[in-house]
């Protein structure tokens, strides 16, 4: 059922991959060029080719053109020139995201936020940082660390990976259980409207008048507006931090462990899972002494003041064993705590080692459901005869099953495809989402169909039209539109899976 | 469908098909709060009860009509709580209405706001759909994050039936430290705790004096206060304190004048004219009773890189801050799609909205 008062053109820039009339390119590439100094905008096909993708390579699209502005007024010109000339823009970070939401349009202008990569301010006072968004995440913890203060979301892809990408996605981190995630570490942001225009959500002070439109723009995956500075909240560094790790013959008493330590009242600064296949792909490869007769490890970081170091540990210790932990080791040193760490880190590096592609699932269900959705995945590998190894921010719920698979064979990609939305769609049913931090991109806008009715979906594309009115800002990304979700429908039914997705929920 | 909620989406599509407002209330205990706006009564306490609860998946499940009471009960039997403390000003509120005006106690300088801890939520809108945003795990970033936006959003854009919400265990022990000092003395004081790895989970200044609150586990506790120094004050003096700054039954909020609410940098120094004054989140929240013109208010505190408030008190007039053209036209463009009709609570974020 579509509402009069939802419906509107949600379909004009959809198609992602619409070539641009001919011609075209050169009338925009020459309007861009007379705004910006020519070294800022790229046009030939070798120019283009490094930006055909993100960190998801499997979706891939060379954009008509590639922007590289250094200055706000600059991307303000851009933004000015496409909306008058009817160009789709992406905004671009690191291209490290793995949803596909920095993939190019064929007939859009991909804006690379590369040169926006300076540290404004360290305010040890304020605990603040003001960035801009190409500043890589981990470079703020840097810069930080002088001051005994750091910025917590920490995304494995930290190295790399920009404060705007953060932003866009909502990213989180190993360290989000305690901490939060991006939208609980930014205080404010700035950056530029399809018009052009300048806008500012939040600030230094804590809160805002009006609707929370800085919630809102935190995970809007570059559908909303362009950001341009970023002010991050900076926290004291915790005197101390050390990790448990712990063995266990099963994965479910695994699964059971975790929803133990959070019922005694213990909130880890982080905690993670990793399944057999795990541990056996990143051990040669990290030699972080991860135990390998282990169907699943836990890991779980305590940190603070020595004291209550010891005393979180010991209490982790007991809640360990009394749910069947096999062996139980911790970390003694900073340097030993680094080396649990990187196994977990390196996971998918060492997927990308033992197989030649995998896919990065990124699902969220309730804890208590872990030990289900690993059984389950188990006969989805021989269901799609295809391999995957388990790695959870177990803390959170949030899954990152990866599934092995060669793309240079005919049909693995697909049964690769058809294995991942079978995940998401039972994250959805146990009551879960089918993006915990990875974001919608071109990637799941099937799975959206699944988990949102037509009139939600709706809702969000007034959301976009509020901010963005022409649709040209990351257009066909995050939102299916209703013909996609009918033709998935469509498709689905006739796999026989889901009878009615299109029927509203009441 | 649950016979109230029936009841409420009928009334909203009267409302819509006819155009008439509606002035959406819980417990009405923030009648007080925002810009007035006249409509047909919508009480929402009539759908209520807990959804579900499972205390180690850290999260409940509330229909808006549950008063704030039972769920903060329910919660303290298995040991957890809602950290951002939402105030009850003396009554007690729905949980809808908690999550609507997205107001937080004490523990916000540690914890974080209202909007931090909602997980999802359900909003019937304009046209009588149910519409669900978010979820109940702790991440999700499935579509645009609007269950956040509705926190905070005076029911402008519908109303909110349901809400999923992040608990944490109780902290397992809570101690107050007292301090004498003058306010841009504790200011400086708070800000620079602040950047040390230490407990705080609450700070306050008044009258020449400045209280500390730290929570967390004993042996920190015990580090933090040898660090810190000052007067240990006696556990329930403590909690009732807290409580008074929480619910605003506090004698400095009973204060005649008119009453401020300055949010701002917490580095921001002493805002001239601000008069009597109580500050919490570490200086970020300053509360002024202050006859000064509300324009002199809100310059000093934008100048400041703030916003003030007109909390209580005074002649009626604008309330909130206002908002930037750009920031405005995105309100008007958002409120016209989700209530065409202008039946949602109008005026009472924004005026003419
Ligand atoms: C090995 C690896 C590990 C990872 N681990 C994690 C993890 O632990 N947690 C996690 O959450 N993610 C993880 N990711 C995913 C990815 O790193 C994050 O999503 C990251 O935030 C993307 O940042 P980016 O700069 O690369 O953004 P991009 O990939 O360039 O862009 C991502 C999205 O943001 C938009 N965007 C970028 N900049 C702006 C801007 N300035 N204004 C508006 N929109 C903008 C783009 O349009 C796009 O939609 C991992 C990725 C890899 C490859």
């Amino acid at each position: 059922m579509l509402l009069p008062e939802f419906d509107i053109d949600e379909s004009r820039w959809s198609g992602v991959a619409e070539a641009p009339a001919p011609g075209r390119q050169l009338a925009v590439a020459q309007a861009l060029r007379a705004l910006l100094p020519a070294d800022c905008v790229l046009s030939r096909d070798e120019e283009l080719h490094p930006y055909e993708c993100d960190g998801l390579a499997v979706f891939r699209q060379q954009p008509m053109l590639v922007v590289l502005p250094r200055t706000e007024t600059e991307v303000r010109a851009v933004l000015l020139a496409c909306r008058r000339l009817e160009v789709p823009v992406v905004a671009r970070g690191a291209g490290t995201g793995l949803s596909g939401g920095a993939m190019p349009h064929a007939a859009g202008v991909v804006l690379s936020l590369a040169r926006f990569d300076r540290i404004l301010q360290i305010d040890p006072a304020a605990r603040i940082a003001r960035v801009q968004p190409g500043v890589r995440n981990l470079a703020v913890s840097e810069a930080a660390a002088a001051y005994g203060l750091f910025y917590a979301p920490d995304p494995s892809s930290q190295i790399a990976c920009t404060i705007g990408g953060n932003v866009a996605e909502n990213s989180g981190g190993v360290h989000c259980l305690k901490y939060g995630l991006t939208l609980h570490n930014v205080l404010g942001l700035r950056g530029c409207t399809i018009d052009g225009e300048p806008i500012e959500l939040g600030g230094c002070a804590l809160d805002a008048p009006g609707l929370d439109l800085l919630a809102l723009s935190i995970g809007s995956e570059g559908l909303l507006l362009v950001v341009t500075e970023v002010i991050l909240k900076l926290l004291p560094k915790p005197e101390l931090a050390q990790v448990v790790m712990a063995s266990f013959d099963d994965v479910g008493k695994a699964g059971e462990a975790v929803a133990a330590i959070i019922a005694a009242g213990i909130i880890p600064s982080g905690l993670e899972m990793m399944d057999r296949k795990a541990t056996a792909a990143v051990e040669p490869f990290v030699r972080a002494g991860y135990d390998l007769a282990a169907e699943a490890i836990l890991l779980a970081e305590s940190d603070g003041t020595p004291d209550e170091v010891a005393d979180e540990v010991r209490a982790m210790e007991r809640v360990l064993q009394a749910n069947g932990a096999t062996a139980i080791a911790v970390s003694a040193s900073e340097a030993e705590r680094l080396r649990f760490w990187s196994g977990r880190k390196n996971a998918f590096p060492a997927a990308g080692r033992i197989s030649p592609d995998y896919y990065c699932m990124d699902g969220t269900i309730p804890r208590n459901r872990l030990g289900h959705m690993l059984k389950a995945i188990e006969r989805m590998e021989h269901k799609y005869g295809l391999k995957c190894m388990n790695v959870f921010h177990a803390g959170d719920g949030n899954l990152h099953p990866l599934i092995l698979f060669d793309a240079n064979r005919s049909g693995e990609w697909e049964r690769a495809d058809r294995f991942g939305a079978d995940i998401l769609e039972l994250c959805v049913q146990l009551g879960g989402t089918i993006t915990g931090e990875h974001g919608v991109g071109v990637e799941k806008l099937n799975s959206m169909c699944v988990q949102f009715s037509p009139a939600e979906r709706a809702a969000f594309f007034s959301v976009k039209r509020a901010f963005d009115p022409p649709g040209l800002l990351n257009p066909g990304k995050c939102i299916p539109t209703l013909a996609r979700c009918a033709e998935y429908g469509r498709m689905h039914v006739r796999h026989g899976q889901l009878p009615h997705p299109d029927l509203p929920r009441f | 469908m649950d016979s109230a909620l029936q009841e409420l989406r009928h009334q909203v599509l009267q409302a819509h098909s006819a155009s008439t407002p509606l002035r959406l209330r819980g417990a009405g205990t923030k009648d007080f709060y925002g810009e007035r706006c006249e409509g047909t009564l919508l009480d929402m306490r009539g759908y209520f009860g807990v959804v579900d609860y499972e205390p180690s998946e850290l999260v409940i499940t509330a229909r808006c009509g549950t008063s704030l009471s039972e769920l903060e009960g329910l919660l303290a039997q298995h040991r957890q709580f809602l950290a951002f403390e939402p105030p009850a000003f003396g009554g007690d509120p729905t949980i809808g209405g908690v999550i609507a005006a997205g107001l937080s106690g004490p523990r916000r300088f540690q914890a974080g706001a209202a909007r931090d801890f909602v997980l999802g939520a359900v909003l019937l809108c304009a046209q009588g759909e149910l519409l669900h945003f978010g979820g109940k795990v702790i991440k999700n970033v499935a579509g645009f994050d609007l269950s956040r936006l509705l926190c905070g959003s005076l029911g402008i854009l519908g109303a909110i039936t349901e809400v999923s919400l992040k608990v944490l265990p109780l902290p397992r022990l809570e101690q107050t430290l007292q301090f004498e000092m003058a306010a841009s003395e504790a200011l400086a004081l708070f800000n620079r705790w602040a950047g040390q790895p230490l407990p705080i989970s609450a700070t306050a200044w008044y009258d020449g004096h400045a209280w500390l609150r730290l929570s967390g586990a004993p042996p920190a506790l015990r580090t933090a206060c040898e660090r810190l120094g000052g007067e240990l004050l006696d556990a329930e003096a403590a909690s009732r304190f807290w409580r008074s700054l929480r619910d605003q039954t506090h004698p400095f909020f009973g204060h005649a004048s008119t009453l401020w609410r300055l949010s701002l940098p917490s580095t921001a120094p002493q805002i001239a004219g601000s008069g009597s004054q109580l500050i919490e989140w570490g200086g970020a929240l300053r509360w002024c009773a202050s006859d000064q013109p509300a324009a002199d208010m809100r310059q000093r505190a934008g100048a400041a890189g703030g916003t003030a408030l007109h909390w209580r008190g005074g002649t009626a007039g604008g309330r909130f801050h206002s908002l930037s053209p750009v920031v405005l036209e995105i309100h008007r463009r958002l409120k016209s799609r989700f209530d065409p009709h202008g039946i949602f609570n109008p005026g009472r974020l924004i005026a003419d909205l």
